[in-house]
Formats: C-alpha cells, sequence, structure tokens
C-alpha cells in the first residue's frame, strides 16, 4: 500500500497566518492545544515544542517594551493606489478589505518606546497586512523612523516579517529598497546603532534592503529567510531544497546572521547589546 | 543591421521588406526604380508608426530582443580603452556582471553592468544576465576603488532578475544586493545609472543607485518581470501583457513615477536596428551627465542623491 503513506513528515504550513484570536490555539507545529494565557506568558511561542507563532506589531510591543512606554506614530500615512493597478481584483479593493480584516494601517507599524529605560525608535512589519509586503507606505515610515533615531540619537529597532515588494505599486514598491537603505547610510555615517530582526518569513526586497543591514542581525527561531522564495528556486533549479534550507539556523551556520534568539529573550538581548553599542539616552 | 528574428508587431514591415528585396532583383530588367523609392517610403513610415503605438508589452519584446546590444557593446563601442577587472575577492567571478576601467571622452570612469549572452553557450556562461551574489560583490569592490581613486561610476541594467538558485541563497543573494544599495547610497563620486534593456526588481536595482537615473526608450523596469506577475496575481502565464499594462513599466511610465530622470531615445525600429546610432546617442548623453554632475561638491551630491530617492513613494495622510 505504498501509495497510501506520505512521503514527507509533515504537512508544509505555508498558507498559516497570524495568530487567531481565542482562549484556545492548536500549535500548528506539534498540535499541542496552548491555553491563551499560557502562550501570551511564552511571548507566543508554543511552550512545548518552541513554535514561533507569527505576531503583528501590537504583540511584538507587549513583548519587547516597557508597559506603556510605546508610542505609534505615522499611522495616518495611507496607500494611494498610485497606477491605479487592477489585477483580477483593484488594489484599493485589496487595501480596503486589508484595512478591515487587520485592522492595521499598513504592513509597518512604527513610533518611540523605552526598553529597560532606554528611548528607542521602533518598527514592526505585519506580515497579515498583504502579505507584510513593502510598498510607498513602508518606505515612508521607515525612513521617517529611522530620521527620528537620527535626529534623537537613539538607536534604530526594526522587525521584519515580509514576502517582498508589493506588487500593486510596481516600480515604486522598488525604489523603497533603495530609499530605506538610503537612510541606513546616514545612520551608519552618524554612528547610530541599527538592530534588524528577522522574523518568519522575510523575503525579496525587505530581505534585499534593510533587513539585511542591521549593525547586529537577529532571527527569530526556525524563521525563512532569503531573497527567492523556496518555491520559486525548486522550479529553477529543477531539485528538492534540503530539510532546514533557508531558515534561521541555515543563515547562522553560512555567517548572515549574528544570532538566533528565542522570542521571550528577545528582550533581554535587545537591552543587552544596546547597552554596550551606546546611542540610546536613558529615559 | 538586418535581424533574422522578427516580433509579432513587426511582421507588416517585413513584409513589406521582402516585397522590396524582390522588386530590387527586378529592377536590372524593368523600369521599376520609383515604384521602389515609393515603397520605401512607406515602410519608414509604418516603422514610424508602429514604433510611434507600442504597448507596454511590445516594449519588453524590444528590451530582450535578442540583437538589442548588451553592455559590453556599449563598453566597447561608447568607451575606450576598457580594461575588464575580474573577481570579488572571495569566492568567483561572476560573468553575469562585468565592469572595469574605461574613459568617457577621455576621462577615466569605473563602468559596471549586467551582461547577457547570444547564443546558448554564452547564455549559459553568462547565466542569462542573472548575478549571483558573486557579481554583486564584485561591483561593491568596484565602487569603492572609484571611490578611492574618485573616478565616476556609470551603471548599465539589463537583466532578467537576481539569480533564484540554491547556491546563491547559501552565499547570501539578499545581502549582497542589500550592502550595495547601502554603498551606493554614500559613494562620493558622481554615479550615473542606465537602464538598457530589462531592469527587473532587485536583482537590477543591486547595481542601480546613482545620482541621475536614464532609460532607453524601449528598457522597462520593475518590481517583477509581467510573466511572474501574471503568474502571482492571475495564477496563469497566460496574462502578461495585462501585467505589462498594470506594472507601468515603460520608460515614460518611469518618468512619470519620479523614478528616471531622462529618456534616452533610441533608432526607430530599436536599438538592435541602427546600434551605431544607439552608441552614439549613449555616449553623449552620459558625457552632458556626466559633466553636469562634475560640478556638484561631492558633499551635496550625495545628500542630493539619498533625498532623491526619499522622495520616492505615493502616499497620502
Amino acid at each position: 500500500m505504498a501509495w497510501f503513506l506520505r512521503k514527507s513528515k509533515n504537512i508544509s504550513e505555508t498558507t498559516q497566518r497570524e495568530m487567531p484570536d481565542g482562549l484556545w490555539t492548536k500549535c500548528p507545529s506539534c498540535a499541542t492545544i496552548i491555553y491563551r494565557k499560557e502562550l501570551e506568558e511564552h511571548a507566543f511561542t508554543c511552550p512545548k515544542c518552541e513554535h514561533h507563532f507569527r505576531i503583528g506589531s501590537n504583540k511584538y510591543v507587549d513583548v519587547l517594551f516597557d508597559p506603556g512606554s510605546f508610542h505609534e506614530m505615522d499611522e495616518s500615512v495611507r496607500s494611494a493606489d498610485p497606477l491605479e493597478f487592477t489585477d483580477t481584483r483593484p488594489y484599493k479593493a485589496r487595501l480596503k478589505e486589508a484595512y478591515s480584516r487587520s485592522g492595521l494601517p499598513d504592513a509597518v507599524t512604527t513610533g518611540m518606546g523605552t526598553i529597560d529605560g532606554k528611548v528607542i525608535s521602533f518598527g514592526c512589519m505585519n506580515f497579515g497586512f498583504i502579505g507584510g509586503s513593502m510598498g510607498s507606505v513602508v518606505g515612508e515610515k521607515f525612513l521617517r523612523a529611522a530620521k527620528r533615531s537620527l535626529d534623537q540619537r537613539v538607536p534604530f529597532v526594526f522587525i521584519s516579517a515580509s514576502g517582498g515588494a508589493r506588487m500593486q505599486e510596481a516600480a515604486l514598491s522598488l525604489m523603497q529598497m533603495a530609499k530605506t537603505s538610503a537612510v541606513l547610510s546616514e545612520l551608519a555615517e552618524n554612528g547610530i546603532p541599527y538592530i534588524s530582526i528577522l522574523t518568519d518569513p522575510t523575503t525579496g526586497g525587505v530581505s534585499a534592503s534593510y533587513a539585511m543591514l542591521g549593525d547586529i542581525i537577529i532571527g527569530e527561531p526556525k524563521a525563512l529567510i532569503g531573497f527567492a522564495g523556496p518555491r520559486v528556486i525548486e522550479q529553477t533549479i529543477r531539485k528538492k531544497l534540503p530539510e532546514g534550507f533557508q531558515r534561521s539556523e541555515f543563515l547562522l551556520e553560512h555567517g548572515f546572521l549574528d544570532m538566533v534568539v528565542h522570542r521571550k529573550d528577545l528582550r533581554k538581548s535587545l537591552s543587552k547589546v544596546l547597552g554596550m553599542l551606546g546611542g540610546g539616552a536613558n529615559a | 543591421m538586418a535581424s533574422n528574428i522578427t516580433l509579432d508587431f513587426e511582421k507588416p514591415i517585413v513584409e513589406l521588406e521582402k516585397k522590396i528585396a524582390e522588386m530590387r532583383a527586378l529592377a536590372d530588367t524593368l523600369d521599376i526604380q520609383p515604384q521602389i523609392e515609393d515603397l520605401e517610403g512607406q515602410v519608414d513610415e509604418l516603422r514610424a508608426d508602429v514604433y510611434r503605438n507600442l504597448t507596454r508589452w511590445q516594449r519588453v519584446q524590444i528590451a530582450r530582443h535578442p540583437d538589442r546590444p548588451y553592455t559590453l557593446d556599449y563598453f566597447t563601442h561608447c568607451f575606450t580603452e576598457f580594461t575588464e577587472l575580474h573577481g570579488d575577492r572571495a569566492f568567483r567571478d561572476d560573468p553575469a556582471i562585468v565592469g572595469g576601467l574605461a574613459r568617457l571622452q577621455g576621462r577615466p570612469v569605473m563602468v559596471v553592468g549586467h551582461q547577457k549572452g547570444r547564443d546558448t553557450k554564452s547564455n549559459l556562461y553568462r547565466n542569462f544576465g542573472m548575478p549571483q551574489p558573486d557579481g554583486y560583490r564584485k561591483a561593491f569592490r568596484l565602487f569603492q576603488m572609484a571611490e578611492k581613486f574618485k573616478i565616476p561610476v556609470i551603471c548599465l541594467l539589463d537583466t532578467p532578475g537576481a539569480f533564484p538558485g540554491l547556491e546563491a541563497e547559501e552565499r547570501g543573494q539578499a545581502e549582497a544586493i542589500a550592502k550595495n544599495l547601502l554603498l551606493m547610497s554614500s559613494l562620493r563620486v558622481p554615479m550615473i545609472i542606465t537602464i538598457i534593456g530589462e531592469g527587473a526588481s532587485g536583482g537590477a536595482l543591486g547595481i542601480g543607485i546613482g545620482d541621475r537615473i536614464l532609460m532607453l526608450e524601449n528598457a522597462w523596469y520593475s518590481v517583477i518581470a509581467p510573466e511572474s506577475c501574471s503568474s502571482i496575481l492571475w495564477r496563469s502565464w497566460e496574462y502578461k501583457e495585462q501585467a505589462a499594462e498594470a506594472l507601468k513599466l515603460t520608460a515614460t511610465d518611469l518618468v512619470q513615477q519620479g523614478i528616471v530622470d531622462r529618456i534616452v531615445p533610441e533608432p526607430v525600429g530599436g536599438a538592435h536596428r541602427i546600434p551605431e546610432e544607439m552608441f552614439n546617442t549613449v555616449q553623449s548623453v552620459l558625457v552632458e551627465e556626466l559633466e553636469s554632475l562634475e560640478k556638484i561638491p561631492v558633499e551635496q551630491l550625495v545628500q542630493q542623491r539619498r533625498e532623491k530617492f526619499y522622495g520616492m513613494g505615493v502616499w497620502t495622510e
């Protein structure tokens, strides 16, 4: 009955979105049923198998910042559909749906807050908003957040989660790679620390610009990180990719990450390195 | 240059040209010179007409024309003393990105560009113009050298994208491109970018930040190739024409979007039809642009370059 046996051990979890809100959650990796409170205590990771749930900016703020210290900024910056893009559906309709489904202004949230009393300019992507895709809004908010670091001489911390550039803004999306990298060159010249945290997934134009430009680059365990997506690579080379390919641990081994840090320890690690790198006046 | 390859929309032109050739063969025995001249006039008009009204997808096809001049053709025709410099000093020499020293009307410049192949053998060698990380790192090295010796940089973009392969990922394709973006944002010499054919995504942008962004009339530049866009958004490869329209990827579109500064006109019928004319145009445009950039103090130049990219994007607030 060979046809009856599954070839791969697990069914892959490629369509998994940001975590659902419910009292009980099933771990997509080990199928453990986890009570909401327990999940929160573990920084939205599975207490049994350490699977890192995809969480958005709001939950990262809770995980990282001193309670009540974070203030969101530039939340009124919105996509304008400059190309009047329509594929099977108009871009405007996709945006509208994304606003109502996620309750978010776009694929990134930015602002300022304190970690162990240290003032930080911060940005975090939301994979739940059109796949965390980078268009004009992400680029502009990134620029402003980085400029705040520059003006106030405080560290810049940015969490990436993105499938890449947003196709519906075409070349304008592509240029956001240049825009964000350009402002990072100003931070570099002025000795402002920039910490880049890569979460599942960080691919395409985001990985090939600011995500890979941190003075320190931290990956969450098992996060998919790469330029091309695994499916595209498999189609190109006509081979199955090895287990663990393009995961954080793979990148660490190949020298592209400084460290892989469990989400529970993220705050501690950040606080420690920022303390030593300087920048970051006490609040 | 007579081309062996005919694009769909060129068929009426080619048919008329065939007719003229047939008539020429008879011209010794028959007195049909006036008719021939008349037809020749018609061909020119038809060609001008067709090329005035190209759709976006048709321009993509011209940008990919196998006879179109490639980077090395420009290096050897628009410049003198082109001296190719190889290797990233780390792993290998990537033939999909070429670069080196050359003179532009006498002044030394650093030239870097994507290189495609013309036939199967050279395409395999050049990996169809799809760079590995090593190509971007070679470019990085050449940019740094240009800054060290205060030599302006000229980049020619022509790639279907950075290579999506296993080794490319292992050696950090994303990191290699990102590092170039960072360096090009702060390089203290004038930098001119020209999109000569295909400008596909991060693979093109990886050598694409500069003070002036020029684009050939029939080149395209976008976040993704129309076919791939079709396959992702329409879930089929069949909608490439629509995707090309939606992406607004031509030189005129990009000027309107505030991304490209100047369109470099091509000969009627595309760069491949009269390459010499194309080389002359590119050379004189580069000289003109470089002369104006060289007047700007370097601090101001770098800040202007950054501000230029800071201004890109459209949003409401």
